[in-house]
């Protein structure tokens, strides 16, 4: 058997490890060994890969393999579970950088001049460029580096429409014309103008639109790996690159339909830029009632269900440890203790739940919206621990609001509702949240960390 | 040469079909390992990496070297911190 049949062998053997690892991280039964399957997939793609006789030299292969590896290794061991979002960030945008390189290694060596090649190399570089920037700018928003609020400024259109001008341009002489300008200057125009792309594109979206960026930069990822698959004709690059690209689309509208936006709307409305109620609107819904742990504590006590309602604020306080330890006692107090979480609560999609799990919070208990909305009315105490908009009741009630239609999580319609706060500045999106003024909430100011710690001592004591 | 073009646009056109059904199945508890399991799998353009690093131009090595670098990273931290996170789900 020749070279070439068994290396296509090797990557349909790769490809159906992807696909069944893929189809296995559907279950959180089957999840790990659905992973453990997809990375034997990829180990299988390399390993044969190494196989290739047009390669010369290994030295340097094992150079970057070796460096990339051990930076891998450390930044996922040693990264915070609250950190997750701007990690796979980061990651998205090296995977990014990847294939913009092999593009533009391809296009170096010069062999193609088939229209075709050059279109995927183009496509390659830009997707790529992209990628890297976009996520690099969005690593910035989420680790807090660069601020969070959305950047705009007159004339954005314009000068959007200006690069995408240039983009095609460079496309056109770079497939067709070839020559107008040497094919080196025309590369790194091309990555030039895909850097700056990336750049404005994430820069006007809101942190609280976060999730919706990383979903799409997963996605770009992905379709920046499959056209470098059409550069060097290669079908688990195709296959893989598809696999990804399609994942990161369906959560991007996942992500889309949980705030009742289009993605449209996500990425150019500068959405949360400005403080939507004004001052009046404010003052017209009444007082706050704050109560103190220690009431607190005697309504919980008494309390027969009590749904927790984690948002971003809890890892921010890094409170889902003290939470899950208050969830345990009140179990053991004959209560029933479950975790509703929002789609967009936090930073990244599942975001919530991924910090829960590693507080030990079994995923079982762990509901979504439409399943608890429905049996709301019967549910003793609901605590909103750092989520704002998700339970903000101007989503179902006032048609001005920008939230307007968004699916929320109606705590407002339980008994009573805790809301755990540090202060009554208003959530990422910039809007006030008349849940607060409600006659059946109740405010318990601090820090959400000291707050539950305090809940959990009355109990022990 | 545009044969071979229409058949990867084929597996492409197949290869998002797939992933569209495979990826609707996933429960919002998983989709934070989904994406950095899926961002892993972007990794693969690291077989495109390879072959480049491993080629006889110069600029090309140095390109492709470079492609290796950020693509291992890719995969070896994408993989592991799944793994990491998909550890911590359990059910009482």
């Amino acid at each position: 058997m020749n070279t070439e049949i068994l290396v296509n062998l090797a990557y349909i053997g790769s490809s159906i490890l992807f696909i069944v690892g893929l189809k296995m991280l559907g279950s959180p039964d089957t999840a790990r060994r659905g992973n453990l399957l997809s990375s034997s997939g990829m180990l299988l793609a390399v390993l044969i890969t190494l196989l290739d006789q047009n390669i010369i030299d290994y030295r340097y292969i094992a150079g970057g393999l070796l460096a990339g590896s051990i930076v891998g290794y450390f930044a996922a061991t040693k990264v915070k579970m609250t950190s997750m979002p701007e990690m796979v960030a980061i990651f998205n945008g090296f995977g990014g950088i990847a294939s913009l390189l092999v593009g533009s290694a391809e296009f170096i060596s010069g062999v193609f001049d088939n229209p075709a090649f050059l279109g995927a190399i183009f496509l390659t570089v830009l997707i790529g460029g992209v990628t890297f920037t976009g996520s690099i700018i969005a690593y910035g928003k989420l680790s807090e580096v660069i601020s969070g609020k959305p950047y705009l400024y007159k004339g954005q259109q314009f000068v959007n429409g200006l690069l995408l001008l240039a983009i095609v341009i460079i496309g056109i002489n770079m497939l067709f014309i070839q020559g107008f300008i040497s094919s080196e200057q025309t590369l790194i125009l091309l990555i030039a103008l895909a850097f700056i792309l990336g750049v404005l594109f994430v820069i006007p979206i809101g942190g609280a639109d976060m999730p919706v960026v990383i979903a799409l930069l997963n996605s770009f990822s992905g379709l920046a790996a499959c056209a470098a698959g059409f550069v060097i004709l290669n079908n688990v690059l195709i296959v893989a690159g598809a696999l990804v690209g399609a994942s990161g689309l369906i959560l991007t509208n996942i992500m889309c339909k949980a705030m009742n936006r289009s993605l449209a709307n996500v990425l150019f409305s500068g959405f949360g830029a400005a403080p939507d109620a004004s001052d009046d609107a404010a003052q017209e819904q009444g007082e706050v009632k704050p109560i103190s742990a220690e009431d607190a504590y005697l309504i919980l006590e008494a309390a027969t269900s009590v749904l927790i309602v984690p948002g971003y604020g809890m890892a921010v306080a890094q409170a889902q440890h003290t939470v899950r330890e208050l969830g345990e006692l009140l179990e053991e107090n004959g209560t029933e203790v479950k975790y509703a979480i929002h789609p967009v609560a936090g930073r990244m999609p599942g975001h919530m739940n991924v910090l829960l799990a590693e507080a030990n919070v079994s995923y079982d208990v762990l509901v979504e919206p439409e399943d608890v909305n429905p049996i709301m009315d019967t549910v003793d105490v609901c605590m909103v621990i750092g989520a704002n908009d998700v339970v903000n009741p101007d989503a179902k009630e006032n048609e001005g609001s920008p939230i307007y239609g968004m699916p929320i999580i109606e705590v407002d319609n339980s008994k009573t509702v805790f809301v755990l706060k540090r202060s009554m500045a208003s959530g990422f999106a910039g809007i006030q949240n008349p849940l607060f003024f409600k006659s059946n909430t109740r405010m318990l100011f601090g820090d959400a960390k000291e707050t539950v710690s305090t809940l959990v001592s009355e109990f022990k004591g | 040469m545009e044969s071979q073009i229409i058949l990867l646009v084929f597996i492409l056109v197949l290869s998002i079909f797939l992933g569209v059904e495979l990826i609707t199945k996933v429960p919002s508890t998983l989709h934070t390992p989904l994406m950095s399991g899926a961002n892993a799998i972007s990794g693969i353009t690291l077989v495109g990496a390879i072959l480049s690093s491993g080629s006889s131009d110069l600029m090309t090595i140095l390109l492709g070297t470079a492609a290796v670098f950020f693509a291992s990273i890719n995969v070896v931290g994408g993989y592991l911190v799944t793994n990491r996170m998909l550890g911590m789900f359990k059910k009482k």
